[in-house]
């Protein structure tokens, strides 16, 4: 075996946009430092990175760093899409961030920078071929994050949460990475391939009760990163301390961090024998106590916290369907990975919208506020109002919101073809419970009006306009997203 | 594109072009024109979709449509944009399209009060439209489940912005609990979708392609979704409150067409995919059936609320209907079709005639009405023939499902169907009983101090929008043919393939 790699510089083309990005905005603050010009470098690269993830993405698989037949990075449909989504919503909330970075409070450079950073992980992720690159590649999109999430001068708030938030994930990094040394003492393998082939072709391995602790130390660590109940707790409160782009960052582009490296974990390396009983109980757990919890909140990024938990449960429930033996033939498989995948595409698009109206709604430099900050919102701006409206009916999974009602006709279709019927009860019920909470901030949003509220800024407006017109088209044309997620 | 081809595509896509244009209006009033007019364009699409082809052409298909249209949509769920109409879409098509006109002209004249514009009230009866007429529309199970969800949150926002003083309240529990409902459809549809491997209902129909225990599951999952919805008893308590609430169009949308959603799809869907199941099923539906008869007999003729005693008669009548249906004979079908439509009719009617003495005296309660003959004897005339024909009196359009769903189940014959059919027919003279309560206590007597000070006209706009459905009450129940002559080809087609 020759020790000198041919490495692919094509395939690892989006990742050295990214990463160019992050060095770029770093190099911009310190020679020409004005905000304009930092915020304009990271927007364009993020938005490079994004084409440049596209084109390399219908060229067809590429991989590179292969030792034999093994390939710690290969960068296909789905790394595509997901390097794609992640520099998107990084482009969406710098849009959101306009307003945030203007009241002065946070530095404008650092800011960046570490949302470049956080990109990077993001890009490399769903390309990760191997355990030590999977993790280090969530790392390196989470490290960033617990800086951001604290990065506001002066609010205590934010540093409780940027704490917890540490706390909780190097924990969860630890599990993770103890999980992937035992499967290594087991197996002798970290590719996620081969460690998938080693452990179906030797039932002898496979029922080793050390496999088993740790098959089940890498899905509970993920759960941490996707907030799965009960790994969920520290959610909520780092959502509401965290400046609001960066929650609108944390729900969305972090949140598809953690499902991605579940996904690829599941998908490719773990036996689906000892991962779905688990990921089914996961899924029930995070969708109802999500659900029933956010009904009790009263102040909105809490809300929308709890319901994101919720729909984490929702993205899983997919896979839950793998526990029968029915759910783990190759067909119903591939169902429930693309309906995952699928799910997840619909819901960042929603979930984006309606942080992007929240912080639309809400004065520049402030926090998500109580329901009753937003009393009467869409009777004074109509269309933000409507915008809002609509994202939340989708994440609902009701008309109007098409978007929403497809990812969750997507998920019901793939678990009965599982023949997990009873799952596919559990998602249906909570879908009604959800709507009970959604139902009753868009209520509020249409009383009668409270106090009046500043002009919402442009780049909020803009970033809201494409987040609903996506969500319009891929409401009437859903089949655009289940193509990409079947790749 | 074929004339019905482009009918069915005129007929859906009206009313939303409409209600995007009444919203997006200038002024209110332009708004509810525009509205109207859309409302009205649409019911001239739907009547010429009665030509075409309607022979039986033979055993071999469950559904047989007049016209059809038949385009790909989202492959991934396998869902497909597939519209077609027969005689048991038909009517009920033309009665959503002529109730919604009516309800669009009423608030052309009047906009019920509660802080909503009434332009919006119109664009959101507009949207609902859309949903139900799809609904009766579609051949593709997936489709049919999405239209059903479209009416869901229109109508919320209907009794939400324009209702009474408790309409939160209501508003919520009928969302939440018809979600209860769709979100059932929604497994229940993919139960089936799973093991046939298509969501055509042309296809689908007569079961053939399902295994016995797929069609129980199946059954139960889809009779609980349109049990919730159309109600059946025990699953009707978000009835009653909506009603109440709710703003007089509203509620006349609401029980004249949007329950029939769920019995429509109870014969075209639960039926039709799943005859084993319903086979299976029918003793149970059947004593539901009359329990809801009874029981919302009883409930009646101890209600002192004008819209609540309408809206649990709903449940009664709705109860013949669903009796209909699960003696699964050709006799009951058909009743239950003309059932439908003549609750349509009427209790159209009778909200509207309970929303004019609601405004007119400011209380709904039948302890403070007495003497309406005395002070408006028009209204209390009309009020008088619309309970008339919904307790059933022959010549009326109430009779006919009435009278045949208790033959149906006489005729099927055994202990258990003989005493449904006598207990219903008890229900019925129940049901007379209180009708001709309220009519005792409201028109007749010495006027109370609410009802006194009334003056006895009509406004135009009322008898406008009143006086189709008085004639369309005596039509049908003159010529029942009106209604069965279309129906009878269909329910043969969808009997004649059940095993």
């Amino acid at each position: 075996m020759s020790l000198v790699q041919s490495v692919d510089h094509v395939a690892l083309l989006p990742a050295y946009l990214a990463a160019g990005t992050a060095v770029l905005v770093l190099l911009a603050d310190l020679l020409v430092a004005r905000a304009a010009v930092t915020v304009a470098v990271a927007a364009t690269g993020a938005a490079a990175t994004a084409l440049g993830a596209a084109l390399v993405g219908t060229g067809g698989e590429r991989r590179t760093f292969c030792v034999g037949t093994d390939c710690s990075y290969v960068f296909g449909g789905r790394a595509a899409l997901v390097a794609a989504v992640v520099a998107l919503l990084t482009l969406g909330v710098l849009a959101l961030s306009g307003p945030l970075l203007r009241a002065g409070r946070i530095p404008v450079g650092e800011y960046c920078f570490l949302l470049a950073c956080a990109m990077t992980g993001g890009v490399l992720l769903g390309a990760a071929g191997d355990l030590i690159t999977l993790v280090v590649a969530l790392e390196t999109l989470t490290l960033p994050l617990y800086v951001l999430v604290g990065l506001r001068r002066g609010s205590l708030a934010g540093a409780e949460a940027a704490v917890t938030f540490f706390v909780v994930s190097v924990v969860a990094t630890a599990l993770t990475l103890l999980g992937a040394a035992l499967l290594y003492a087991v197996t002798g393998t970290l590719h996620l391939d081969r460690l998938g082939a080693t452990l179906a072709a030797s039932a002898e391995v496979r029922d080793l009760p050390l496999t088993t602790v740790a098959v089940a130390l890498v899905v509970v660590g993920l759960a941490f990163k996707v907030a799965a109940v009960p790994f969920h707790a520290w959610a909520p409160a780092t959502y509401d301390g965290a400046p609001l782009p960066v929650a609108a960052y944390l729900s969305t582009a972090s949140k598809l961090g953690g499902v991605v490296a579940l996904l690829a974990v599941v998908q490719r390396a773990l036996p689906a024998t000892v991962t779905g009983p688990v990921l089914a109980l996961l899924a029930v757990l995070t969708m109802t106590v999500g659900n029933l919890v956010a009904l009790r909140q009263r102040r909105t990024v809490r809300l929308l916290a709890w319901s994101s938990v919720a729909q984490a449960g929702y993205v899983l429930a997919p896979l839950g369907a793998l526990a029968l033996a029915a759910g783990r033939t190759a067909d119903a498989r591939t169902a429930a990975y693309a309906a995952a995948v699928a799910y997840l595409v619909f819901f960042v698009l929603l979930e984006l919208a309606a942080f992007a109206a929240v912080v639309a709604l809400r004065p520049a430099d402030g926090d998500g506020g109580s329901l009753a900050d937003l009393r009467g919102a869409a009777r004074r701006h109509p269309w933000v109002g409507g915008a809002f409206a609509l994202a939340l009916v989708g994440l609902a999974g009701l008309p109007p919101g098409l978007a929403g009602l497809f990812a969750k006709v997507t998920v019901v279709r793939a678990l009965l073809a599982g023949h997990a019927g009873w799952l596919a009860l559990v998602v249906a019920v909570n879908a009604v419970l959800g709507l009970a909470y959604y139902l009753r901030l868009v209520a509020t949003l249409y009383a009668a009006p409270g106090p009046a509220t500043a002009r919402p800024a442009r780049t909020v407006v803009a970033a809201i306009g494409v987040a609903t017109a996506l969500a319009v088209v891929v409401g009437f044309a859903p089949q655009l997203v289940l193509d990409l997620a079947a790749h | 594109m074929s004339f019905g081809e482009f009918l069915l595509v005129a007929v859906l896509a009206l009313p939303a072009l409409g209600a995007v244009a009444a919203a997006a209006s200038p002024g209110d009033r332009t708004g509810r024109l525009v509205g109207t007019a859309a409302a009205a364009l649409t019911l001239l699409a739907t009547l010429p979709l009665v030509g075409g082809e309607h022979g039986w052409v033979g055993p071999q298909s469950g559904v047989q449509p007049w016209h059809q249209l038949d385009l790909p949509w989202v492959p991934g769920l396998d869902l497909r944009f597939h519209l077609g109409v027969d005689g048991i879409s038909w009517p009920l098509v033309v009665l959503t399209a002529l109730l919604t006109l009516l309800c669009c002209g009423y608030t052309l004249w009047r906009v019920p009060a509660g802080g909503g514009s009434g332009r919006t009230l119109v664009a959101l009866l507009l949207v609902v439209e859309v949903g139900i007429l799809g609904t009766f529309l579609a051949l593709d199970l997936v489709l049919f489940f999405l239209f059903f969800e479209v009416v869901l949150l229109p109508m919320y926002a209907i009794i939400a912005g324009w209702g009474g003083a408790d309409r939160r309240r209501a508003a919520r529990k009928f969302v939440l609990y018809t979600l209860f409902g769709s979100v059932l459809l929604l497994v229940g549809v993919y139960v089936v979708v799973a093991a046939a491997g298509t969501a055509d209902l042309v296809a689908l129909t007569g079961g053939s392609r399902l295994s016995r225990g797929t069609q129980l599951a199946a059954f139960t999952l889809l009779a609980l979704a349109f049990a919730v919805k159309s109600p059946l008893w025990p699953l009707h308590s978000w009835l009653p409150d909506a009603h109440t609430q709710a703003p007089t169009v509203g509620s006349v949308i609401l029980a004249g067409v949007l329950l029939k959603m769920g019995t429509y799809g109870l014969i075209r869907v639960a039926v039709g995919v799943a005859p084993e199941g319903a086979r299976w099923a029918a003793p149970v539906l059947g004593v539901l059936a009359v329990a809801a008869i009874l029981i919302g007999s009883l409930v009646c003729l101890a209600q002192d609320e004008l819209k609540r005693l309408i809206a649990y008669s709903s449940v009664g009548h709705m109860g013949f209907v669903l009796l209909g249906v699960a003696t699964l004979t050709a006799t009951g079908l058909q009743a239950a079709l003309i059932g439908n439509i003549a609750h349509g009719v009427i209790t159209g009617l009778l909200f509207f005639l309970a929303g004019a003495i609601k405004d007119r005296t400011h209380t709904g309660s039948l302890v403070d009405l007495s003497g309406l003959r005395e002070t408006a004897p028009r209204l209390a005339g009309l009020l008088g023939f619309a309970a008339v024909a919904s307790l059933g009196l022959p010549g009326l359009a109430g009779f006919w499902g009435e009278a045949f769903a208790v033959i149906a189940a006489v005729r099927r014959g055994g202990g258990l169907w003989t005493t449904l059919g006598v207990l219903a027919a008890l229900g019925g003279a129940l049901t007379a009983a209180y009708f001709l309560r309220l009519l005792r206590r409201v028109s007749h007597g010495r006027p109370s101090p609410a009802v006194g000070p009334l003056a006895p006209g009509l406004a135009g706009a009322e008898l406008t929008a009143w006086a189709p459905l008085v004639l369309l009450a005596l039509a049908v129940g003159l010529a029942p043919a009106l209604v069965l002559s279309y129906a009878s080809g269909p329910v043969n087609a969808l009997l004649g393939v059940l095993p």
